[in-house]
């Protein structure tokens, strides 16, 4: 269980971090939903969030931006780094330089 | 048209791929070919589904060898992997073991792990002759069943040399004249001819000098790296065709994000060419990371704004060309959109304007066909490309036909009513499609479930509207200025319910 940081708008399980993320997420994808209706632990990819890698490089071109630091990865690792918001968050924390 | 080998390289040291940064000969990858080739199922016609693109180019060249057919469908979804089975019963598919749960229902053959890595003298290049088919392209029609293209091995060879040439790529029919004179240590003199360079100064071998591969072998006249994968038409001709019968060589890898394709270019050794798409192309501008330069950037599946035409070109200080073409003409026609917007027709191609639609016919084209696209002939060898055909949809490089989307809309059990509805693009990014649904009692969960089912993802609708009825006019049409405004009332917060 993440940590629970109390936000305005954030849902109770979600660290303020990943409702930073979620909000770029929705924000770049123009998604029809709320960066507090993304949850957490629900795959981001096919039937979950249902991204596809056009996606992903939208968003991994976002959070390079905001967050200073260029995805490198395989396609295994790929896949491992945007399985969820939790994982993802969990790979921004660990890189970023901003 | 003489029987042709599938590779062009004059020498059997001559290198033909890089793999994790070691170069691969005509002889070893001649080698791998025969071994996949024996290792094959007895079906005759395969799905070519590996990732890595040094797989992908020895099972095409193994089936080729073997007689098999390769089928090529516009996108593996589950409804599609159940048309190709019936299409060809004996279809198996080749994976490299990554995606490899993305055709279910077919026998699945996997690529060799363990390879040569040495190959005898024994190679030879056996020439196959002009009316060999090699594939069946899909497309994907307007009622559902994919459509089959075939795409016989001298068309192809007649396509991509003349895709060479235009490129100014043409080294491969200049080894095959030269063949065994390769001189290492001799000073730089590439017999690539770039348009916008000078040309070469001895143009009579392929003379490179650069350091030598690290086997000894000469360094290729180019080497391709694509950001496209190579099932489809652009990434199958100008990832791998290219480089086969062009005498150069291709990047195995797939590098994914802007870093890693940045890092692949600044790792790949000797005269460079990177093959993308628009979408690519921006996201690796915006990227941080330096721009190695490269000799020459190919663009293709969609037009380049010319701004970022112009911005590519100075960023990696090369020239960038650009290819027209379609699933079922292949490519034929290039420019230089920094230097002239207008289309330049590979040599043999005639375009004509029968009752307002331009065909195009001869040279490699197997059959006339109709283009999509709004095209106005300039003179015999030009053209201007006004616009899509209002059916046709392509979003970052994707193409498909808002009839089809429409049709697998509307046969999801419970609808009643659909459409898609591509809205105007803007410059900012990728547009998606909206779709307008009357299916009383389903879900929408349900509906996008059943989609994944039948269309590629790209395809599915962001938004996807519930209504309770479409508001088609009298002639049964939905305009598009009536879909504008359903689009623009759900974003103005009145999603779920029909505005009537």
């Amino acid at each position: 269980m993440n940590d629970t940081i109390s936000t305005t708008t954030g849902a109770p399980d979600m660290t303020a971090l990943q409702l930073e993320v979620a909000e770029q997420i929705v924000a770049a994808l123009n998604l029809e939903m709320t960066a507090s209706d993304i949850e957490a632990d629900a795959p981001l990819y096919g039937e979950g969030l249902g991204l596809d890698s056009i996606d992903i490089l939208e968003v991994a071109l976002v959070l390079s931006k905001r967050y200073g630091f260029s995805l490198r990865a395989d396609n295994e690792d790929n896949v491992r780094i945007f399985a969820s918001l939790a994982s993802l968050t969990e790979y921004v924390a660990a890189h970023r330089t901003l | 048209m003489l029987p042709t080998p599938p590779l062009l390289h004059a020498h059997p040291d001559a290198i033909v791929a890089w793999r994790a940064g070691h170069p691969v000969t005509r002889r070893v990858f001649m080698a791998h070919a025969a071994q996949v080739a024996d290792s094959f199922p007895p079906g005759r016609h395969l799905l070519n589904a590996c990732h890595d693109r040094y797989r992908f180019a020895v099972t095409l060249v193994a089936g080729m060898l073997s007689g098999r057919v390769n089928l090529m469908p516009s996108t593996y979804t589950p409804e599609v992997v159940r048309q190709l089975a019936e299409f060809a019963p004996d279809t198996f598919v080749v994976d490299d073991g990554v995606d490899a749960a993305r055709h279910p229902g077919l026998p699945e053959h996997r690529f060799p792990d363990a390879l040569p890595s040495t190959a005898t003298d024994a190679d030879t290049l056996l020439a196959l002759p002009p009316e060999q088919l090699v594939s069946w392209v899909f497309t994907s029609g307007s009622t559902g069943a994919p459509v089959p293209h075939p795409k016989t091995w001298g068309k192809l060879v007649l396509n991509t040399r003349a895709a060479a040439q235009q490129l100014g790529l043409n080294t491969g029919e200049r080894d095959a004249t030269t063949a065994g004179t390769s001189v290492g240590g001799a000073s730089a003199a590439i017999t690539v001819s770039f348009w916008a360079k000078a040309p070469p100064t001895t143009p009579t071998a392929r003379s490179l000098s650069q350091t030598p591969g690290a086997d000894g072998a000469d360094l290729p006249p180019f080497t391709l790296i694509g950001t496209v994968p190579p099932q489809h038409m652009y990434g199958f001709e100008s990832t791998i065709l290219l480089a086969l019968q062009g005498g150069g060589a291709f990047v195995a890898e797939r590098p994914f994000y802007p870093a890693d394709i940045l890092a692949t270019l600044a790792a790949t050794p000797g005269p460079r060419v990177l093959v993308t798409t628009p979408y690519h192309l921006r996201t690796l501008l915006a990227a941080d990371e330096a721009k190695p330069p490269v000799e020459l950037l190919i663009s293709a599946t969609a037009p380049l704004p010319p701004e970022l035409a112009r911005q590519a070109e100075q960023a990696f200080a090369a020239p960038l060309l650009e290819i027209y073409g379609s699933t079922e003409t292949g490519q034929i026609a290039t420019r230089r959109p920094c230097a002239d917007a207008r289309w330049h027709l590979f040599p043999g191609i005639q375009l004509e304007d029968r009752d307002g639609t331009t065909w195009a016919r001869g040279g490699h084209v197997e059959t006339p066909v109709p283009l999509g696209d709004q095209i106005v002939l300039e003179d015999s060898e030009h053209f201007t490309l006004q616009g899509r055909g209002a059916d046709l949809i392509n979003i970052a490089g994707k193409r498909t036909s808002l009839d089809y989307l429409n049709h697998q809309l509307q046969h999801i059990p419970g609808v009643t009513d659909a459409a898609y509805y591509m809205p105007d693009e803007d410059h900012g990014g990728v547009t998606r499609l909206a779709a307008f649904v009357v299916a009383p009692g389903v879900t929408r969960a349900d509906i996008v479930a059943a989609l994944r089912e039948r269309i590629d993802p790209l395809f599915l609708p962001r938004p996807l509207l519930m209504l309770d009825a479409l508001p088609r006019n009298a002639t049964g049409k939905l305009p598009r200025d009536v879909c504008k405004q359903l689009l623009a009332a759900h974003h103005a917060g009145r999603s779920g319910r029909s505005p009537q």
